[in-house]
C-alpha cells in the first residue's frame, strides 16, 4: 500500500490559476458590495437632483482630480512591477510596489485635508452646519462620507496587501515562476482605483 | 484487504489533539467542525422556537412579556437563517464531500477554507453576544425594516455585523466551491459527468458570490445609520424604507436558493442509489439548478406587494416568481422518474428524500399562493407565511440536511446507527413537522397575523395542536440525535460502500483516508450513476 500517492489533480499542487480565478470572483463580491452603494446613490441622486447639486459645490473639483491623477499613475506602477517581476527583475519590482504605496498615502493624505476641511465646515453628521441643511443635501454628505469612507479603508487594505507581497518578494515566495499573490495585489489595486474613477464624477463632476 | 490496513490510518484518527482540528486545512475535518457548530445553533434556535410555541399555547401572556417574545423570534429567525439552514449543507456535506465526489483531496484553496470556518465562528459569538451586551437581543424580526431597526434601543448593531461577517463566510465557501469544480475535477470527468450533487452546489455557490454582497453593504448601512445619527432609510430624514426593503431581498430571496439548491443535490444523489438506477434527466436537473439560481435573482419584490410598488413591477414581479416553478417541476419530475421501475429500498436517507418532495411540495406550492398578486394581500404577514417558510426551509432543506446525515454517515465516520430507531425518528419528525406547521396554514387564511405573542380565542385550538406537534417532532429530533451518537459511539463498522452507490465516494475507504484516495479513483463508464443491472435506460 503506498502512502506517497498523490492524486495529480491534487488540491495541494501550487495553481496559479485558480488562485487568480478566486480573485476575480473576490473582486466581484466588491463590485456588487459598491453596487449597492451606487444603487442607493442613484436613487437618493434622482430624487433629489438640486439638493445633490448644491451640496456637490463644497467639493474642490482641483482636489478631486489630482487624487485621481495619483491613484491613476498607482495603477501603472503596479502594472509595472507585475511585468519587471515576470522578467526576474524583482528589485525593480519591488520599488514599483513602494511607490504604488507612496501613491496609496498620498492619496490618503490629501483625502484627510479634503475630510477635515468638511469637518471645520461642520459639515458632518451630528455638526451644526450640518443638521440646518435640508434633507437631500444631508443625503449628499452621508453618502459622499460613506463612500469615499469605505473607498478609502479598501485603500488602506490595498496597501497592506501589497506591503505583504513586497516581503514575500523579499524573501523569495514570491518569484518570477510563481507570481500569482503579486497579480493578484495588482488586481486588488486596479479594483480600488476603478471605484475611485466611478465615485469622482458621481461626487465632484455631475452637473 | 486494502480497507484492512488503511482502516488504522484515516482522516480522522491521523492526528490527535484540539489544535489539530481547530487549525486544520483538512476540507474533512472542517465539513465535521462546521457540522457540530452547525447543529449546535440549530438546537439553540429550536428551543427558541419551542419557548415560542409555548408561549403561543393559550392566548394573552402565558411565558413571556411581549417585547421578550419579538427578540425571541428575532433571535431564532436569525440564527435559523444564518447560522444553520444557509451554511448547513455547502458547509458541512458541500466541504466533506464535494472535493471527494470530484475525485480530488481537497478544494482549492483550504487555507481559504480554514479562514471561512473562523469567519463563521466570528459571527456566531457576535449575534450571541447581544443576549449580554447592549440593549438585549434585536426585536426587530430577522428582516431588519428601516425605520425600526434604526430606532429599536435593542443591540441591532451587533446582529447586523454578525449577519455581515456570516454573509462573508458564505462567499468564501462559494469563492472556493466555485474554483475547486473548475479547476480540480478528476481526468475525464467533464461538467456533464459530474455529480449532481456538485452541480447543486455549483449554482448555489454562484448565488453565494452575486447576491451575498448586496445585503452585506444594506446592512453595513443600518450599522452607519444607528451609529452616526444619518438618515440613509429614515424617512423623517429623507431616507426611503422601502429602497431599503429592496435592497434586503434582492438578497434573500435568492438566499432562499442558498438553501434549497444543495438540499436538491442531495435529493439527486440518495434517490438514484436508493433505487439502484441511473438517474433520469441528468441534464435536465443539473440545468435547472442553474435556471433556478438566475431566474431567482429577480423575483425580489414579491416580498414587497403591500410595502407599495408599482402596479406593473407587481405583475413582473408575480410572473417571474411563477416561472420559478417550471425549473423546480421539472426536478420533481425527474426524481418520480428515477424511482419508477426502479429496485426501490427503503432506507432511512430515502425516506428524509421523500419527505423532502412532499414538504418542498406544500412549501412550493403554497409559495405560489402568496406569489399570487391578489391572494398575497390577503396573507401577507400571517401565519400562512410562516407555515409557508417552514415547509420550504425546514420540511424541505432541512430534512434534506437530515437525510444528507444519514445518508453518508457511514462514510465519515466509519459506522453504521441502527436502522430501526432511525425509522422510529423518522416518524416522528415527519408527522410532528405536519402537525406543527399544517396549522398555520390553515390559521393564516383565517387572518392570524405573524410576530404577535398573543392571539384571538378563535385561533385557540389550532395553535394548540402545532404546540403538540412541537413536541412530538423534538422527540424525533432527540431520538436521531441519540441513535446517530450511539451510532459512532458504539455502531457496528461500516464498508466502504454500504449502499452500493456509484459516485466516487463510495469507491475510497470509510472513514476515507487522509487525503481521500489510496489509488486511482475510477469513473464509472457512461456517467455518475450508471447502474451496470440497471433494469432499463
Ligand atoms: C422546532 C422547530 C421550530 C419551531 C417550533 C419554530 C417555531 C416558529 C414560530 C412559532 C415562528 C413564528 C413567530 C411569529 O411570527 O410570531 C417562527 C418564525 C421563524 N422561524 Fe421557526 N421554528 C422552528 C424551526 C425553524 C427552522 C428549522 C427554521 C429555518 C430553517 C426556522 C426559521 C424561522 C424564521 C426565519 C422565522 C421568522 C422570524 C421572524 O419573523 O423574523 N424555524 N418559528
Ligand atoms: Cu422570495
Amino acid at each position: 500500500m503506498n502512502h506517497h500517492f498523490t492524486l495529480p489533480n491534487s488540491g495541494h499542487h501550487y495553481d496559479a490559476k485558480a488562485s487568480k480565478m478566486g480573485m476575480w470572483l473576490f473582486l466581484y463580491t466588491e463590485l456588487l458590495l459598491f453596487g449597492g452603494l451606487f444603487l442607493v446613490y442613484m436613487v437618493y441622486r434622482s430624487l433629489n437632483q438640486d439638493a445633490f447639486l448644491l451640496a456637490s459645490f463644497n467639493l474642490n473639483v482641483w482636489i478631486g482630480t489630482a487624487n485621481t491623477v495619483v491613484l491613476l499613475t498607482s495603477s501603472m506602477t503596479v502594472a509595472m512591477s507585475i511585468s519587471a517581476l515576470q522578467k526576474g527583475d524583482s528589485k525593480k519590482s519591488i520599488l514599483l510596489l513602494w511607490l504604488t504605496i507612496l501613491a496609496a498615502l498620498i492619496f490618503l493624505v490629501v483625502k484627510y485635508f479634503e475630510w477635515s476641511s468638511k469637518f471645520e465646515h461642520g459639515l458632518f453628521p451630528g455638526m451644526d452646519h450640518f443638521n440646518q441643511l435640508p434633507n437631500g443635501e444631508k443625503l449628499y454628505f452621508n453618502l459622499y462620507f460613506f463612500m469615499t469612507g469605505l473607498h478609502g479603508l479598501h485603500v488602506i487594505v490595498g496597501g497592506i496587501f501589497i506591503m505583504v507581497v513586497v516581503a514575500k518578494i523579499k524573501s523569495g515566495k514570491v518569484n518570477k515562476s510563481r507570481y500569482q499573490l503579486l497579480e493578484n495585489s495588482g488586481l486588488y489595486w486596479h479594483l480600488v482605483d476603478l471605484i475611485w474613477i466611478y465615485l469622482f464624477p458621481l461626487f465632484y463632476l455631475i452637473h | 484487504m486494502t480497507s484492512i490496513a488503511t482502516q488504522q490510518i484515516n482522516y480522522l484518527n491521523v492526528k490527535k489533539g484540539i489544535w489539530s482540528w481547530l487549525f486544520t486545512l483538512d476540507h474533512k475535518r472542517i465539513g465535521l467542525m462546521y457540522l457540530y457548530a452547525i447543529g449546535a445553533f440549530f438546537l439553540v434556535g429550536v428551543t427558541l422556537g419551542i419557548f415560542m410555541r409555548l408561549e403561543l399555547f393559550n392566548p394573552g401572556r402565558d411565558i413571556m412579556e411581549a417585547k421578550t417574545y419579538n427578540q425571541v423570534f428575532t433571535l431564532h429567525g436569525v440564527i435559523m437563517i444564518f447560522l444553520f439552514i444557509i451554511p448547513s449543507i455547502p458547509a458541512v456535506f458541500g466541504n466533506f464531500f464535494l472535493p471527494i465526489m470530484l475525485g480530488t483531496d481537497d478544494v482549492s484553496l483550504p487555507r481559504l477554507n480554514l479562514m471561512s470556518w473562523w469567519l463563521y465562528i466570528i459571527g456566531a459569538l457576535f449575534a450571541l453576544s447581544t443576549l449580554v451586551f447592549g440593549g438585549g437581543p434585536a426585536d426587530t424580526g430577522w428582516t431588519f425594516y428601516a425605520p425600526y431597526s434604526v430606532k429599536t434601543g435593542t443591540n441591532v448593531s451587533m446582529s447586523v455585523m454578525a449577519a455581515f461577517v456570516l454573509g462573508f463566510s458564505s462567499i468564501l465557501t462559494g469563492l472556493n466551491f466555485i474554483v475547486t469544480i473548475h479547476r480540480l475535477r478528476t481526468p475525464g470527468m467533464t461538467f456533464n459527468k459530474m455529480p449532481l450533487f456538485a452541480w447543486g452546489l455549483y449554482a448555489t455557490s454562484w448565488i453565494q458570490v452575486l447576491a451575498t454582497p448586496v445585503i452585506g453593504i444594506t446592512l453595513l448601512m443600518i450599522v452607519v445609520e444607528r451609529v452616526f445619527g444619518i438618515g440613509l432609510f429614515d424617512p423623517s430624514m429623507g431616507g426611503d424604507p422601502i429602497l431599503y426593503q429592496h435592497l434586503f431581498w434582492i438578497y434573500s430571496h435568492p438566499a432562499v436558493y442558498i438553501m434549497a439548491l444543495p438540499a436538491m443535490g442531495v435529493v439527486s444523489e440518495i434517490i438514484p442509489t436508493f433505487s439502484q438506477r441511473t438517474i433520469f434527466g441528468y441534464k435536465p436537473i443539473a440545468y435547472s439548478s442553474m435556471a433556478i439560481a438566475f431566474v431567482g435573482y429577480f423575483v425580489w419584490g414579491h416580498h414587497m406587494f403591500t410595502s407599495g410598488m408599482s402596479g406593473s413591477a407587481a405583475i413582473i414581479f408575480s410572473i417571474l416568481t411563477f416561472l420559478v416553478a417550471i425549473p423546480t417541476a421539472i426536478k420533481v419530475f425527474n426524481w418520480l422518474a428515477t424511482l419508477y421501475k426502479g429496485s426501490i429500498d427503503i432506507k432511512v436517507p430515502l425516506l428524509f428524500a421523500l419527505a423532502f418532495i412532499f414538504n418542498f411540495l406544500i412549501g412550493g406550492l403554497t409559495g405560489l399562493v402568496v406569489g399570487a398578486l391578489a391572494v398575497d394581500v390577503h396573507v401577507h404577514d400571517t401565519y400562512f407565511v410562516v407555515g409557508h417558510f417552514h415547509y420550504v426551509m425546514f420540511g424541505g432543506a432541512g430534512f434534506a440536511f437530515f437525510g444528507a446525515l444519514h445518508y453518508w454517515f457511514p462514510k465519515m465516520w466509519g459506522k453504521m446507527y441502527n436502522m430501526t430507531r432511525a425509522y422510529v425518528a423518522f416518524g416522528f419528525l415527519f408527522i410532528g413537522f405536519n402537525i406543527l406547521y399544517f396549522p398555520m396554514l390553515i390559521l393564516g387564511i383565517m387572518g392570524m397575523p405573524r410576530r404577535y405573542y398573543d392571539y384571538l380565542p378563535q385561533f385557540h385550538t389550532l395553535n394548540q395542536i402545532s404546540t403538540i406537534g412541537s413536541w412530538i417532532l423534538v422527540v424525533g429530533l432527540l431520538l436521531m440525535i441519540y441513535n446517530l451518537i450511539a451510532g459512532y459511539r458504539k455502531g457496528p463498522k461500516a464498508t466502504g460502500n454500504p449502499w452500493n452507490g456509484m459516485t466516487l465516494e463510495w469507491q475510497t475507504d470509510s472513514p476515507p483516508p487522509l487525503h481521500n484516495f489510496d489509488k486511482m479513483p475510477e469513473l464509472p463508464e457512461g456517467g455518475p450513476y450508471n447502474y451496470p443491472n440497471a433494469k432499463s435506460q
